[in-house]
């Protein structure tokens, strides 16, 4: 049987992810967490979560780059707030889950399940059209979990179909959406020569 | 009080959340106020944004408020909760960082728009509630929805994080609506907590347990049926309860019942496109 290792060397961590998140808007409450676990009791879906939120905020401190960014309770953060609002030390945990999912995706090192697929879906279509089309994302998302909800999936869209609330061959979408594009590739290009 | 307001519906007004644009406009037609819908809008960004681009994101929301506020002086009606975090988010961050700021007007200015952070963003349950008055709606009821028992049921964004719409631990403006249209609102424990969100799609072993946990809550507490202030909310009580093998109980709007109040009937309040229909409590006709 081989030997395995469960705890890490101090030299196998990322020391700089502490200060690397610090540095994200809003970062510097990291510091403020006193560790009571008020964020995990109040989250309504710690019980599911791989890393309570109180142990994610821990992790970042100690430098678990990749514990973290992998973490699979990071997409399971509904961003109900719920522990924003408890934290006696005012840290915005919601908010280090968002920051945490942004450097989960730009590393290449997230947890693959649906949500992320989900979000970058969503990010396009709105890319494409401004606007999302409700029933256009359920379909993408049934055609990608497969058919094993496929008889309950098409049950409820045939019910919101005859009550008018899911037209299949509608996409909602801007009358001019590159008016949205302009403004978000004048945000991407480095600033022009006297523009603040 | 102007009396006219900038509606940001949101994509979701447009989609499954359709009865709640009806019913928004209706009761709002029905009151006398005006509702204006801001020009060729754009995605709130939601959450996944967020997610994703955190500059974008408020990019993305700030655009609204920069074509809203080519009409000085008028607030923002956003009834979909998540869009009205959405832009209250951003305008918050553009308050909080000078440089966000500054990148985000430039990109804005760019494409010929001009942000300066006046317009306000409200949500149309604290626009009925502060602008007209709980007193105000009274005189106003004509059909008053007696021995109808409703669960007021807040949702996250319009209370957390920032208590823009009331109290993030007791909130009460919900129950005033209700209490106004004559109905009585019911106690029970789970008023703001989550509905499952996106997780009923993305994690429905997740997602649909926290659904159910606050179907049984409403129906255990014995309510006529769940009234509801976000679209995202309406939907995950509503159409999953099929799957979850529970009895039904209708969920409705806040504004669909605000409206049979004011005698506005069941079509103009969008109750013939709810999947779960309203039992009239006798002497209750639409």
């Amino acid at each position: 049987m081989d030997a395995v290792r469960t705890v890490k060397y101090e030299e196998e961590l990322d020391a700089g992810f502490a200060s690397e998140v610090a540095a994200l808007p809003g970062g510097a409450r990291l510091w403020d967490c006193i560790q009571c676990g008020t964020c995990s009791a109040t989250c309504p879906v710690s019980l599911y979560m791989d890393r309570t939120p109180r142990q994610i905020i821990g992790l970042i401190r100690a430098g678990f780059r990749d514990e973290v960014l992998r973490s699979r309770s990071i997409w399971i953060c509904t961003s109900c707030y719920a522990c924003t609002v408890e934290c006696p030390a005012q840290v915005p945990i919601t908010d280090f889950m968002f920051a945490l999912k942004r450097l989960a995706l730009q590393d290449e090192r997230y947890h693959r399940s649906l949500i992320p697929w989900v979000e970058r879906t969503f990010v396009k279509m709105v890319h494409a059209n401004g606007r999302l089309t409700e029933s256009r994302m359920g379909m993408k998302i049934a055609l990608r979990t497969g058919p094993r909800h496929w008889m309950s999936l098409a049950a409820m869209a045939w019910r919101l179909f005859r009550r008018g609330r899911l037209r299949p061959f509608h996409t909602e979408r801007m009358r001019d959406p590159e008016s949205l594009r302009a403004v978000l590739r004048a945000l991407k290009a480095p600033p022009r020569e006297g523009v603040a | 009080m102007s009396g006219e307001y900038l509606y940001y519906p949101g994509c979701s007004l447009k989609g499954a959340g359709a009865p709640y644009e009806r019913s928004l406009l209706a009761v709002f037609e029905r009151l006398g106020l005006r509702l204006v819908e801001i020009e060729d809008w754009n995605c709130c960004g939601a959450t996944a944004y967020l997610s994703v681009n955190a500059e974008t994101a408020v990019a993305l929301a700030v655009r609204n408020l920069a074509i809203a506020e080519r009409t000085a002086g008028r607030d923002v009606v956003a009834p979909c909760s998540g869009c009205f975090l959405s832009l209250t988010k951003a305008k918050r961050a553009l308050e909080e960082s000078p440089d966000l700021r500054a990148r985000v007007t430039s990109a804005l200015g760019q494409a010929s728009l001009a942000y300066r952070g006046t317009a306000r963003i409200r949500h149309p349950l604290e626009v009925l509630m502060t602008d007209l008055g709980p007193a105000e709606l009274r005189k106003r009821i004509v059909r008053p929805l007696k021995n109808l028992r409703l669960a007021p049921y807040y949702g996250c964004a319009i209370l957390r994080p920032y208590e823009e719409v009331d109290d993030a631990h007791t909130p009460t403006v919900l129950e005033e609506l209700v209490r106004s249209t004559g109905a009585t609102p019911i106690d029970y424990p789970y008023k703001s907590r989550c509905c499952g969100g996106m997780l009923t799609t993305g994690v429905p072993g997740i997602g649909l347990r926290l659904t159910e946990i606050l179907l049984d809550a409403a129906l255990e507490a014995k309510a006529d049926a769940l009234v509801t202030t976000c679209p995202l909310c309406q939907y995950n009580l509503e159409v999953f309860q099929g799957r979850l093998k529970k009895p039904r109980l209708p969920i409705l709007y806040f504004t669909q019942v605000l409206g049979l109040a004011l005698g506005l009937d069941e079509t103009a309040v969008g109750l013939d496109q709810m999947l779960w229909r309203l039992p009239l409590a006798p002497g209750v006709t639409a």
